[in-house]
């Protein structure tokens, strides 16, 4: 399967997507802030609709649209907790708006479903080296904070007693997550961004305490999880995408069901 | 030197001011006991000695200097730690993750990290609980993570915001046990705030009453009588001494901080 082009294109964008996802989802998954990268995602929504309706390449708008909401969100913090209903109508408001572009511009309905469920198997080469460049932004931006983004994590009074300023983590990470969330659509899509941010990540973290190990073990499962997904796909002919949610679910399945304590996975039996 | 000087020291929170002009003076070496209602300001004032907030009039000197010049030898333990409980992290991973914490980079942790944190895990007797996740220690055992954290970059003063609240009363008496051990082993100056005296009775040296703006400080059996408590809290209080131990009642009824401890007790 590996004759043809696409599919070579198909796992190399895979794969650099998945290193991506993993990693920032571990962290994403550590703040609780699971359902932040499928909010900026929505959001991204009008960001790549938009992008084509005036001819630019979707991943720009896209990108453009979640690093503004992540910052937004980083700097609302606290204030959004509770909130939503508030957060629900800027999300559908995003879908909608996305809708009214598309309207515009009514030629492109499969882009509008490789939008929405992503296609894996139709990334250009071209688009292979942005996904590249993206993913090393990512990932370093995501190495220069990830100290104070821990330490903040993990005890957030204290680290701002030590004189961590909470909020300039908060906008920094979720602009990592907003860079991420773009990259990760590339794949799966809008809407199942949660397979590849959230689910290796929810599932590494049920496996290990270790926090290397479990932050490896994320984007290892992703990476896992996305080529089984794309050769699965190869060999069924049915959508990669849903390939790739369905291992991701099962992985946690199986992780959960693995670290039930004994005494617990006896009682369940 | 002295390890903590109040000089007429007014604090405010959220534009009310919680202390005013208080003076207090606090030895090298001293546990003490910092007690007082809920919003007596006992939080206020750990934050201002660590440097978090500016008092509004007077002069705050730690270890002999502006609170700032002395933020690397205070260990603080935070009140607020309700989400911690949850971690997927290793005991190990939990402590670490302060080393250096405000700094930017990747969180590698060196030899001599490594070595500060087995340290300050052997000093509470927490070196078991490094490999096992959070999520499944008990209060106790979480409570001496949060305690190791607190003592790392050895520390000469440590300001513990109720260690107590969240923990079992049957642990309570061991925890202070410990905190007392770690202090006498180290010489470490202590402030630790608490709702309820009892546990602290054997330990602290002398105690910091903070109660209607303002503050009393003595030995226990200075400050903690009813004449004195009524004066600062300006309402009559009577002080009861029962099988050892101390009840504080105000004359509506027991304080709130005896309340919470019956609370505690109930649930």
């Amino acid at each position: 399967m590996l004759d043809y082009d696409f599919m070579r294109t198909a796992f190399a964008a895979g794969t650099i997507v998945a290193v991506v996802c993993g990693a920032v989802g571990y962290f994403l998954v550590l703040r609780n802030l699971a359902f932040a990268g499928h909010a900026l995602s929505h959001v991204g929504f009008a960001g790549a609709t938009g992008a084509v309706l005036i001819d630019i390449a979707p991943l720009w708008g896209l990108l453009a649209f979640t690093l503004a909401a992540g910052v937004a969100m980083g700097v609302l913090g606290e204030r959004l907790r509770g909130r939503d209903i508030a957060v629900g109508i800027v999300l559908s408001l995003s879908l909608g708006l996305g809708v009214l572009f598309l309207h515009f511009y009514t030629s492109h309905a499969t882009q509008t479903v490789a939008l929405l469920f992503g296609n894996v198997l139709g990334v250009s080469s071209a688009n292979v080296w942005n996904l590249l460049g993206l993913a090393v932004v990512c990932l370093i931006a995501l190495a220069v904070i990830s100290r104070p983004l821990l330490f903040a994590t993990i005890d957030p009074e204290l680290a701002e007693a030590k004189g961590v300023s909470l909020r300039t983590i908060s906008v920094l990470f979720l602009m990592v997550v907003g860079l991420a969330v773009a990259e990760a659509t590339q794949v799966v899509g809008i809407l199942l961004v949660f397979a590849l941010m959230v689910g290796p990540a929810a599932t590494a973290q049920r496996l290990s305490s270790h926090f290397r190990a479990a932050l490896i073990l994320s984007a290892a499962l992703a990476v896992a999880e996305t080529w089984l997904g794309i050769a699965l796909a190869y060999e069924t002919d049915w959508p990669p995408s849903f390939w790739i949610t369905a291992l991701s679910c099962l992985a946690y399945g199986l992780s959960y069901f693995a670290s039930m304590p004994r005494a617990a996975r006896a009682e369940a039996e | 030197m002295n390890a903590i000087e109040l000089d007429h020291v007014t604090l405010a929170r959220d534009g009310r001011t919680v202390l005013s002009r208080i003076d207090a003076t606090v030895g090298a070496g001293e546990f003490v006991a910092v007690l007082g209602s809920n919003g007596s300001g006992k939080t206020t004032l750990l934050h201002a000695i660590l440097g978090l907030i500016a008092p509004r009039e007077g002069e705050i000197r730690v270890l002999g200097g502006p609170p700032k010049s002395a933020a690397t030898a205070i260990g603080y333990l935070p009140q607020k730690r309700a989400a911690i409980a949850d971690l997927p992290l290793r005991g190990w991973d939990f402590v670490a993750s302060a080393v250096k914490g405000e700094r930017w980079g990747w969180p590698a942790v060196g030899a001599q990290d490594r070595a500060d944190v087995a340290a300050a895990l052997k000093l509470v007797e927490a070196t078991a609980l490094a490999d096992r996740a959070i999520s499944r220690l008990s209060g106790g055992e979480l409570q001496r993570l949060l305690l190791a954290k607190a003592l790392l970059g050895r520390p000469k003063l440590l300001l513990l915001d109720e260690p107590l609240i969240s923990l079992d009363p049957r642990f309570q008496f061991g925890a202070v046990a410990l905190v007392r051990r770690v202090q006498k082993e180290l010489g470490l100056t202590v402030l630790f705030t608490a709702h309820d005296l009892n546990p602290l009775l054997d330990s602290v040296d002398r105690v910091l009453y903070l109660g209607g703006g303002g503050a009393a400080l003595g030995t226990v059996d200075e400050v903690v009588t009813g004449p004195v408590l009524s004066r600062l809290c300006d309402t009559p209080i009577e002080v009861l001494r029962i099988h050892g131990g101390i009840v504080v009642v105000a004359a509506h009824g027991e304080l709130d901080h005896e309340a919470h401890r019956h609370d505690a007790h109930d649930a």
